[in-house]
């Protein structure tokens, strides 16, 4: 029996890396039982193969890792510089923060950006969507109600770090989603039947035909990975619950992925592989990505979805670009993109549906014309 | 038995907002050792204030919460079946928040 603080506890496992310290956790990806020093090699070895193998980086480039002050942007900004430190990648490292204006929970977590920008000695740059749109998510929720916050937030806030980032002059984005939450991704994008994302939401860079390409190193990671890494390096990071998410179609996948991981960890991964090798049936018809007309942002329809938004919530239309039917019959004809036949709108009304043009899904608005 | 008992990753809250509590839990009836399922049940019914579904599912933890016994993974000790001892740490740190 191996020498033990406390040798009443027989069976205390030594990790399988060193056979030397006691194993400190089991990790979800390999089942291994690995002491923390161990961890911390291979958790920061995994991640810069990936980084390597995935090539997200070049010498040189200036970088803006996307910090919230939760556990995944904080571990990320704490890794990237020690591995950036450690391997010479010779980058320039930034923090860029959003403030969506919700109180009670933005606020705070912003305080420890705020400290994060001490304790890893890296810039930060705080945009605001009251600056970028004039609204902040508590005046939205207050006009729109409880539902589909998050489309409206998960919107502006891509939006808002590309802004950030051309602020910065950075040449990348790079964001802590974790191996969860990108399989939580996969499944609620096959739930939804959004074949469009499904394609592009397992991508480890993402945008780069766009004006700053995002990368996620973590894609890789197992979410209870970073925890831990955190917890035992004592890294400060700021964990409540968005006050607007309880409400959110994602709990149902996360809450899913949980049950699964309990059951089999390994499921996390093999999902994100199955979305990856996905592949679509040629004769289904994918969006084109072109250019808003509005605001020259990236978008598969005339207006960009955040424009669609804006419009919505600048002219007490709260549900436009929300949802697929907006009260349209199924006699609702579609002619040269002017919809034809409806009662309840009217002429010159602009309005959201996507059940009439099947290419639209979420995105469709148009102008009615009688 | 006294225990130490942490609350991280939002779970405070549940706990009217104290991280940290310095318990002393009764073993139950005729049984001579605690288990990390009864400590469990304990915690639910003594300490939890609030929406106790954020915090357990079943007999065991909402999944997504972490556990640590003295800074080792519960998943080490056999979960639930772990046996726990005098003085013993136990961390519960929940992962569903923002990161």
């Amino acid at each position: 029996m191996e020498a033990d603080s406390k040798p009443k506890k027989s069976g205390a496992r030594l990790c399988c890396v060193c056979t030397q310290n006691r194993a400190a956790l089991k990790r979800p990806k390999t089942l291994e039982q690995i002491c923390r020093e161990c961890f911390y090699a291979v958790f920061e070895e995994e991640i810069h193969q990936v980084i390597l193998e995935n090539q997200l980086f070049k010498p040189g480039e200036r970088i803006a890792i996307g910090a919230s002050g939760g556990k995944d942007s904080t571990v990320l900004a704490y890794v990237l510089s020690e591995l950036n430190r450690r391997h010479n990648y010779g980058l320039d490292l930034f923090l860029l923060s959003v403030d969506e204006g919700i109180t009670g929970y933005r606020d705070d977590s912003l305080e420890t950006v705020k400290r994060n920008e001490l304790q890893y000695g890296l810039p930060l740059k705080i945009v605001s969507y009251k600056d970028l749109y004039g609204w902040t998510m508590d005046e939205i929720v207050k006009m729109i109600g409880l539902k589909n916050n998050c489309t409206f937030c998960g919107v502006f806030r891509r939006q808002a770090l590309d802004r950030g980032a051309a602020l910065l002059k950075v040449d990348k984005v790079a964001t802590g989603h974790n191996a969860d939450d990108i399989a939580e991704t996969v499944l609620l994008n096959i739930l939804r039947g959004d074949i469009a994302r499904l394609s592009r939401c397992t991508s480890i860079i993402t945008g780069e035909d766009g004006p700053i390409p995002r990368c996620k190193p973590f894609k890789y990671t197992y979410e209870k990975e970073i925890v831990m890494y955190a917890y035992f390096k004592k890294l400060d990071y700021f964990s409540t619950e968005c006050i607007y998410s309880p409400n959110a179609y994602r709990g149902f996948a996360r809450e899913f992925i949980k049950d699964l991981e309990r059951i089999r960890p390994r499921a996390i991964l093999d999902i994100i592989k199955s979305g990856e090798d996905f592949r679509i049936s040629t004769t289904t018809k994918m969006p084109e990505q072109g250019t808003c007309e509005r605001c020259g942002y990236i978008s598969s329809q005339k207006w960009c979805k955040a424009c669609v938004l804006l419009e919505g919530l600048n002219r007490g239309l709260p549900k436009l670009g929300i949802g697929r039917t907006q009260g349209l019959n199924s006699d609702a004809k579609i002619s040269n993109g002017m919809v034809i036949q409806e009662e309840s709108v009217q002429e010159g009304q602009l309005f959201c549906t996507n059940q009439v043009n099947p290419e639209d899904q979420f995105f469709g608005f148009y102008i009615c014309k009688k | 038995m006294h225990l130490t008992l942490e609350f991280g990753g939002g779970l405070e809250l549940l706990c009217e907002s104290v991280k940290f509590h310095n318990v002393n839990v009764d073993l139950p009836k005729g049984a001579d050792k605690l288990s990390m399922r009864d400590l469990l049940a304990w915690v639910r019914t003594n300490l939890i204030k609030e929406r106790p579904e954020m915090f357990m599912k079943g007999e065991s933890v909402r999944p997504g919460v972490l556990v640590l016994v003295n800074d080792c993974d519960w998943e080490l000790s056999g979960q639930l079946d772990t046996t726990l001892e005098e003085k013993d740490v136990v961390v519960f740190i929940s992962t569903l928040h923002g990161g």
